[in-house]
């Protein structure tokens, strides 16, 4: 099962690294990775989905945990997250096939970033399902390039962790 | 106040009553060595002959005073150099603080000369490190560093600076402000929020729970781990398993945290454990290891360990929970607190028909005659000459093994050994820490031939500093355990461990200016030790053993603990 660990640590050179080399010593494999600075500019929020079992997951946690540049660790409830994917894709498009795609990109919520006479490049985010869904849709039109961010997450409601 | 970036260093040293540190110059370290030779009379500096036999000594000084090591190294090569020392200490918890220098801020980055990723480096191996390129945090790196390395389940760290921050002109604000008060220091406070730099208190209901388990057991049995050592809990222990009245077993990394001669030691567990201690854990009803992380020379087979039993985990650390053994109940806390809490609770229990089942399997302690030397009887030799408060440094290998058979170790600190990375060449480095942090004690090195070979050249630092330390090379000709697992699991195919070659130790030792003996019988190991005991320098003493000693018993990797590939005492 898929689950998703949130962890602030401390915006620092070094870090990532850190954290990264974590993960390939102890063996636990990364699905997605994505990192960014918070509103507190000291520190940056890194989103990790690893699909392990669970004791893998609670074992991630708490190695984490002991690392002095870490300040807190979530794993997120799977039903009450917000989780988001940004994906740009370019596809071959001519006269002929553009209104096809502009239809699946209304029903689907993408954005065209990008014409040429020969190509569009679209973006959208969404959750990595609904992401993929559309990047399943775009495969008949001949898809040049395919770049995801990995999912960032957030608790629904009020709460912080 | 304005003091030079150096001497800020040398005073959070001083913060941390820090008079001993081990290491080797070189280019990107010498403005601080230029600031130590301006601090040689408060700061004793232990120069070795390379730098892993610094980072041995400074690691075997902490295990042995309880106090954090400090080790010095350059940049390159010396930083690399120091990595085997690290991960030695790492894997044994021992806390240990190193300092390096990189080159300067201009140069980083370029491949200058001897540069290299010492934080990337060491990153791994370390609780925490940290790169240092701003002058003005020097005070809270180093005070963070001393309280990460010795505060919940210690470790060693690494501070890199850069040669540019160390520059004999840059002067930095500094306030001196002792170890035991810099916790209100606001990188610390930080880090405390985030981090119980303390150990974490143990939970009541998870105390009572185990108060209750231990109620309905009949067969108790008890894993002393090297939680015990490190956490000094060796007397809430001891009162703790007399209380139970149960058999305790030792690990190697829990040598010293139960008195060895107690009537309710079963002796090690596990790969090279006794027979009564690893019946006893195949039979007990109730598991309780204490500091111990069930390591794969302890728990080989994790599905059928302790298959009858209850298996309650008391750990330091919320990560060695469940990590290696699934356990039916555990307590996070330092073992003197938990055991502490339980004292109070526990009644005083007898299981006297448990005891009578597993205490005779215990094999007989005293050597047989032989007119060939045994492991055994060096040993004995040495457990009857030295003063009961020895502490013996070993290295790895079969000598490591018999030593803590046939040793006791009352204290913790009193057995020095590289349990958990198994690093051959630990042993002289670490006896050198210990001889310095402890001058008063006597300090015994066990070794192999193959061992003292790696960092036999560390004699000439037990000799330029007038140690006392008897090294005992347990001389079989051979790397023995990979021969004994050679002969048992290879077929006799002996590939590449046969060790007939020189150097002549009692030679060597001679040419280090140190005293030389060369024994064949028990009756020269008495009068070579006796002499090497008064001689009042150190003293290399070579056994010649018979190459196809074994260490009995032995259960293979990954088998269950009771099928022993060797019996204990069969030949």
């Amino acid at each position: 099962m898929k689950q998703t660990i949130s962890v602030l640590v401390e915006n620092q050179a070094g870090v990532l690294n850190r954290i990264t080399s974590l993960f390939s010593r102890r063996a636990f494999n990364i699905d997605s990775l994505a990192v960014g600075v918070t509103d507190d500019p000291t520190l940056s929020r890194i989103t990790i989905i690893v699909d392990n079992g669970n004791s893998v997951v609670e074992q991630v946690e708490k190695q984490l945990n002991k690392l002095v540049e870490v300040i807190k660790v979530r794993t997120l409830d799977e039903n009450s997250l917000i989780g988001r994917e940004l994906m740009i894709i370019k596809v071959s498009a001519n006269k002929s096939s553009r209104e096809h795609i502009m239809t699946i990109c209304s029903i689907c919520g993408a954005k065209v970033a990008d014409i040429s006479p020969t190509s569009m490049t679209l973006e959208l985010s969404d959750t990595p399902d609904r992401v993929s869904t559309f990047e399943d849709m775009m495969r008949p039109f001949n898809i040049l390039e395919v770049a995801r961010t990995g999912v960032i997450a957030l608790q629904k409601g009020g709460g912080k962790i | 106040m304005k003091i030079r970036a150096t001497a800020a260093i040398m005073e959070c040293l001083l913060e941390q009553e820090v008079d001993t540190i081990f290491g080797y110059p070189g280019g990107t370290i010498l403005n601080l060595y230029d600031e130590l030779y301006r601090y040689q009379d408060r700061i004793r500096h232990v120069l070795t002959a390379h730098e892993q036999g610094a980072a041995h000594a400074a690691d075997g000084y902490a295990r042995s005073t309880g106090r954090v090591g400090v080790c010095f190294a350059t940049s390159g090569p010396g930083a690399t150099n120091l990595t085997t020392g690290i991960a030695t200490a790492h894997l044994d918890s021992s806390p240990v603080v190193f300092i390096t220098c990189n080159v300067g801020e201009s140069l980083l980055g370029k491949d200058s000369f001897q540069e290299v990723d010492t934080t990337g480096i060491a990153m791994p191996i370390t609780k925490a490190t940290y790169l240092v390129r701003d002058p003005q945090t020097i005070p809270d790196v180093m005070r963070q560093a001393f309280a990460v390395a010795a505060t919940g389940r210690p470790g060693p760290v690494l501070i890199d600076f850069l040669k540019n921050v160390t520059a004999p002109d840059v002067m930095i604000d500094y306030e001196f402000v002792p170890w035991n008060q810099n916790r209100a220091c606001s990188s610390i406070q930080a880090l405390a929020s985030s981090h119980a730099l303390k150990a974490p208190e143990p939970d009541q209901g998870d105390i009572d729970t185990l108060v209750d388990m231990i109620a309905q057991s009949e067969r108790p049995l008890l894993i002393c781990g090297g939680g015990v050592v490190r956490g000094k809990a060796d007397q809430v222990f001891r009162k703790f398993a007399e209380k139970l009245d149960a058999p305790v077993a030792i690990t190697v990394m829990g040598g010293g945290g139960f008195p060895g001669s107690h009537p309710l030691t079963t002796g090690m567990i596990g790969m090279h454990g006794s027979q009564a201690s690893n019946v006893a854990c195949a039979e007990c009803d109730l598991l309780i290891a204490v500091g111990c992380r069930f390591s794969d020379r302890v728990a080989l087979d994790p599905a059928t360990f302790a298959s009858q039993a209850k298996v309650v985990q008391i750990d330091i650390d919320r990560a060695e929970i469940d990590k290696n053994v699934l356990t039916d109940h555990h307590i996070i806390g330092s073992a003197k607190r938990v055991l502490t809490l339980l004292n109070e609770k526990m009644p005083q229990y007898d299981h006297t028909a448990w005891k009578e089942h597993i205490l005779p399997m215990r094999a007989p302690s005293v050597a047989e005659d032989s007119p060939k030397l045994t492991p055994q009887q060096v040993l004995e030799v040495i457990r009857l000459q030295a003063p009961h408060d020895t502490i013996v440094a070993t290295d790895v290998g079969q000598h490591q093994m018999w030593s803590i058979k046939y040793l006791h170790f009352d204290y913790p600190g009193q057995l020095l050994t590289s349990g958990g990375f198994g690093t051959m060449g630990f042993g002289l480095g670490a006896a050198i820490g210990a001889q310095m942090g402890n001058p008063d004690k006597r300090v015994v090195h066990v070794t192999g031939d193959g061992c003292f070979r790696m960092n036999c050249h560390e004699l000439c630092t037990v000799e330029h500093y007038g140690l006392p330390i008897i090294t005992v090379i347990f001389n079989n000709g051979t790397l023995g355990m990979v021969r004994q697992w050679q002969s048992l699991i290879y077929g006799k195919r002996y590939s590449e461990t046969t060790l007939d070659r020189g150097p002549d130790f009692v030679k060597l030792a001679e040419a280090y200016g140190l005293k030389g003996f060369r024994v064949t019988d028990r009756a020269e190991m008495e009068t070579a030790f006796a002499q090497a005991l008064a001689c009042g320098s150190g003293a290399v003493i070579d056994c010649v053993l018979d190459i196809d000693e074994m260490v009995r018993p032995m259960v293979a990797a990954g088998s269950p603990i009771t099928d022993f590939l060797l019996k204990e005492g069969s030949k």
